[in-house]
């Protein structure tokens, strides 16, 4: 699914502002999580004792860019990402706007070639714009993860029918929405939509129960996915009773 | 038998009370060349009910006992309570926070710190809550045990080792990690405020803690490194723009300090007294030091003290 790596959950949990690593960790186990993303830009090389504990859940670990606002930054910080967790999986964040926190396209696309040609297996936090997601394709992108809302505000699904046409133009890329996702009802809908997988973390972090929301995440996710291959019912305009109306008995 | 109590930050002081306390013989030994505690960058805030936003239930209903055992202790500790507000478009974060946590009111800032009057339209209260000066309150603690006659050394222990030497027990507390944090103190005649205040804020939440003489000291980041260098511009910026969104006379404050230390702290974040290797320790108080030391020095007091009584 992603560079050659299957998984069973299709859910990816990031690992900042959980109340202690003791509940992360929980949160990790609940939600059926096979991959976790980790930051590295403000904690920096002293970081390790956190990073160990991360290691304890076995998860499959993908560094992130996380805080940086230029190519050159993003690129040291995977370079530096490679050294400290020894791979080369890194998720591409290139932030464009300090109030919404937005990807910088410009600056994902140029950064996603340089780490591509260094034989990273780029993740980038793109938008839903389809140009944006053919120029990293071109970059050599395998994965594009689409927000589905600023990262950290809960908004949801923002622009389903873009993200709609966005799964319709790149048939076989995985899709990861990446942020704004603040309710399991939403990951369940992105997952509906046949979008392959879910990134988030505030709204796991910041619940006052971690662990249940992170496994009620899992389920929904899960439920998502096997609604989608069990192929979604269209919509009709007119009510269709689902039993004949005629030879009712009558009870009276 | 005498105790020698490792250490010279809050848990170390505390143990040393505690056990002085009980009539149990004690000394204090401040290693040469040890790091200083982060206790001298804490907040002071005895404040178990908000800590409960992301803290586990065991701190909020042992933390409750710190603001009688400090009132027990030392003076200068103010009961008036904890003020929470937010940004108006971060309304929805103070929501959250009310459901996090117990024990609180719904109030108009304004009418509890006039300076804060129509530029929030409401707040949490948390009025069993209380604050202290860590460093003054420290010191008192100091002379009292030294009047008490317990010694401060900085060579070999002569008893029973009580370790609280912080981040340093790393070399025997495998789990223990620092998770950094960074604050400040100015001096801001233009702002009154008269009890601790945090500000709700996604990204850069930050608290003002009242000390005398018009200086308040802003705090915290939580990082999670040991890195121990001094503070970062990027923290320095987080907080005083935070500081300012409170209140805007902080735009004049002087900066009297920048302060960074790095908090002892266990996996679950959690304070713990432990017993290893023929020693006692008391470590991992992550953020909660002033609030969970005296607990855990009570603690261990109380477990000493009864195999005193059985030994007998």
């Amino acid at each position: 699914m992603f560079y050659g790596v299957d998984l069973t959950s299709r859910l990816m949990l990031g690992t900042a502002q959980y109340p202690s690593p003791a509940v992360l960790l929980e949160a990790i186990e609940a939600s059926g999580a096979e991959i976790i993303t980790v930051s590295l830009r403000r904690e920096g090389a002293a970081g390790t004792a956190f990073r160990n504990i991360l290691s304890e859940s076995r998860c499959r670990l993908l560094p992130n860019t996380a805080g940086c606002h230029t190519a050159r930054e993003a690129v040291t910080t995977a370079r530096m990402a490679r050294e400290v967790f020894g791979t080369s999986w890194i998720k591409l964040e290139v932030i464009g706007h300090a109030d919404t926190l937005q990807p910088d396209p410009f600056a994902l696309v140029e950064a996603a070639r340089v780490l591509c040609a260094e034989g990273f297996e780029v993740f980038p936090y793109t938008t839903e714009d389809l140009i944006v997601g053919e120029k990293l394709l071109e970059a050599g992108c395998k994965v594009l993860m689409p927000w589905g809302a600023p990262i950290g505000s809960g908004q949801g699904l923002r622009n389903p029918e873009g993200l709609r046409t966005m799964r319709a133009h790149f048939t076989g890329v995985p899709l990861v929405v990446d942020a704004g996702i603040g309710a399991p009802s939403q990951a369940a809908q992105a997952m509906e939509m046949g979008l392959d997988a879910i990134l988030l973390n505030t709204a796991v972090a910041k619940a006052v129960d971690p662990a249940t929301m992170a496994r009620a995440f899992g389920r929904a996710i899960q439920a998502g996915r096997d609604a989608f291959e069990a192929g979604l019912m269209p919509r009709r305009d007119m009510a269709c009773a689902s039993t004949p109306v005629f030879g009712l008995a009558e009870l009276a | 038998m005498i105790h020698s109590v490792l250490g010279e930050g809050v848990a170390a002081l505390c143990c040393a009370t505690a056990l002085s306390d009980r009539g149990l013989d004690v000394e204090v030994i401040v290693p040469e060349g040890s790091s200083e505690a982060a206790s001298r960058f804490a907040g002071g805030m005895l404040a178990p009910f908000c800590e409960g936003e992301s803290a586990p239930d065991l701190i909020v209903a042992q933390g409750q006992a710190a603001v009688d055992w400090w009132a027990a202790h030392v003076p200068g500790v103010t009961k008036r309570g904890t003020l929470v507000v937010a940004p108006p478009r971060d309304g929805a974060e103070l929501d959250r926070f009310a459901r996090a946590t117990q024990q609180h009111d719904w109030v108009v800032p304004g009418d509890l710190e006039p300076d804060l009057e129509g530029r929030f339209a409401r707040g949490l209260f948390f009025p069993t809550e209380a604050h202290l000066d860590p460093r003054k309150a420290l010191a008192s603690l100091r002379d009292s045990l030294l009047a008490k006659g317990v010694t401060f050394r900085s060579v070999t222990p002569r008893g029973y080792v009580v370790d609280c030497r912080g981040l340093t027990a790393r070399d025997s507390l495998a789990d223990l990690r620092g998770v950094r944090g960074e604050m400040l103190i100015v001096h801001a005649p233009d702002v009154s405020l008269t009890r601790p205040v945090r500000l709700l804020h996604p990204r850069f939440p930050c608290y003002v803690v009242p000390r005398d003489g018009d200086r308040y000291m802003i705090g915290a980041t939580m990082v999670e490194s040991a890195r121990p260098g001094p503070v970062t511009a990027r923290a320095a910026m987080e907080l005083l723009s935070a500081a300012y969104t409170l209140h805007p006379g902080f735009a004049e404050a002087e900066i009297l300090e920048l302060g960074a230390g790095l908090r002892p702290s266990f996996p679950d974040n959690i304070p713990a007294v432990r017993h290893v290797g023929g020693r006692s320790y008391v470590n991992g108080m992550y953020r909660h030091g002033f609030l969970m030391a005296p607990v855990c020095a009570e603690q261990l007091a109380a477990e000493l003290a009864e195999i005193y009584a059985h030994a007998d």
